[in-house]
């Protein structure tokens, strides 16, 4: 028998027509919620939807919306669909070795820091920076303020638990970030979990906040926001990136993932590039 | 017509993405986007290396690139690659699919989309299944799929794995991928 017998063809059209269903959905979402997800990058969010079309046996994008505006609790599976929330800790360990190099030293020079850590989803990357600050000497005097739209992952973020099934890679990176000790100082090990020390999150508030349709809520000194702009289009970039601006004092520094860049942004003439490659800038006296 | 060729490929990747890139003639006007499995590892010694071996242009591909004929994009280590309707280039740090990040289903899917049957899929050597479901999509919406032969290729599971889920349009050795890709874009 012929193997594609069974293949069930797509009309070319059909993928317009998802498209056009795509942003429905999304404008359904955005009029009963209040969450905005029509600027990001629609490919991501398609990938999401068909994983959720397929696991509850929904036939189409359409039918997925009634549910989606009938049924809350399927909403609230959904928005941790459409949400980010994979991390590690020291992601790019490169990125946090020259942070160290670079940016400690003028962070040194002030009485207080404040921090805001844009999209931290579990937290994983905040735990990263709260140690590397404490290593530093810089935790007690430093707030962070790390914030995301999903109100889910930021419990665990707050509880600071993960599973000990990365705890290798976590431990490597943290190596490689140029860590002073080992990473095994800063938790405690038990039943497969490991538990971050509470010294770390003493001074870290997590918090509610979603980057779309929220406004400015401190000035801070560092703005940490490390693969979140690549999920959204050029429009919502510039307004993200509007929205650290307005939030960083003189000479504070935005910290990006390392694809992203201010490079064919609005933003590109008000920062100076503190390092080009782990895209670490610093914002201009203007 | 064809518009675009995406390929795929893992173990033993290297050296078949090598073979396939220096056979592409100077006349054939297309972008080629690769997701090759690689790890952690960085990559800009590899592609420094093939753009030496091609007439096209070999880069990693960048966010919100703008995706043009006659290149090369590398999928970034760590990230997973999509192609947008507006055909640019968006990466994503998605959990990993099939064990995989950059992963080829995510890839495939998501270039079947926006091209439909204006696409070629390569799949080639490799020692998981990852890339079959995504050459699956591209068949289903009439793009072109060539599989490497498994019986030659370094690494046989993935070539394979594809060949049970569906007949792709060719089965062939990595030395004749090339050729073909020249006769497809000239339909």
């Amino acid at each position: 028998m012929n193997k594609n017998e069974n293949i069930l063809a797509c009309n070319p059209e059909n993928s317009d027509t998802q498209n056009i269903e795509m942003d429905l959905l999304l404008q359904a979402v955005n009029l009963k919620y209040g969450y905005d997800f029509r600027n990001y990058n629609k490919a991501h969010l398609k990938r999401r939807v068909f994983q959720r079309l397929k696991l509850s046996g929904l036939n189409s994008i359409s039918e997925l919306q009634n549910k989606v505006l009938w049924d809350k609790e399927f909403y609230r599976i959904f928005l941790q669909d459409l949400s980010i929330n994979v991390t590690e800790m020291f992601r790019d360990p490169d990125f946090y070795l020259s942070f160290r190099k670079k940016v400690i030293s003028d962070l040194k020079t002030y009485a207080h820091i404040k921090v805001w850590h844009a999209g931290c989803s579990s937290g994983e990357e905040v735990y990263s920076l709260a140690i590397l600050l404490k290593e530093e000497n810089l935790l007690q005097r430093t707030q962070i303020y790390a914030t995301d739209i999903n109100k889910s992952v930021l419990e665990t973020a707050r509880q600071g638990i993960y599973s000990n099934k990365e705890i290798e890679l976590y431990s490597r990176n943290y190596l490689d970030s140029g860590g002073k000790g080992q990473l095994s100082d800063y938790y405690t090990s038990k039943y497969g979990l490991v538990l971050f020390d509470k010294s770390l999150s003493k001074n870290i508030v997590f918090a509610d906040h979603n980057l779309v349709t929220d406004g400015v809520f401190a000035e801070v000194n560092l703005v940490f926001c490390r693969n979140v702009l690549i999920y959204f289009d050029k429009f919502l970039q510039n307004k993200v990136l509007k929205l650290f601006s307005d939030s960083l004092s003189k000479r504070g520094f935005l910290c990006l993932g390392t694809k992203e860049s201010l490079k064919f942004t609005e933003f590109d003439d008000g920062y100076t590039i503190i390092d080009k490659k782990m895209k670490i800038y610093k914002k201009s006296q203007i | 017509m064809t518009r675009l060729v995406v390929v795929g490929a893992s173990s033993g990747g290297i050296q078949a993405i090598r073979i396939l890139l220096a056979k592409l003639p100077v006349s054939l006007n297309i972008p080629v986007v690769i997701v090759l499995h690689i790890g952690n590892n960085k990559i800009s010694a590899l592609l420094s290396q093939l753009n030496n071996k091609t007439s096209f242009f070999v880069k990693e591909a960048e966010e919100k690139e703008t995706i043009s004929p006659k290149t090369v994009y590398f999928a970034p280590p760590n990230y997973h690659i999509q192609i947008e309707d507006n055909q640019t280039i968006s990466l994503s740090t998605d959990a990993k699919v099939n064990f995989s990040r950059p992963s080829i289903d995510v890839l495939f899917e998501t270039a079947a989309w926006v091209y439909k049957d204006e696409i070629i899929g390569v799949l080639l050597t490799g020692s998981n299944n990852d890339g079959s479901m995504g050459l699956l999509e591209i068949k289903k919406y009439g793009g072109k799929t060539i599989v490497e032969n498994p019986k030659t290729a370094f690494s046989k599971t993935m070539p394979y794995s594809a060949t049970t889920l569906f007949e792709p349009d060719y089965i062939v050795n990595i030395e004749d991928i090339a050729d073909i890709i020249v006769e497809l874009c000239k339909e």
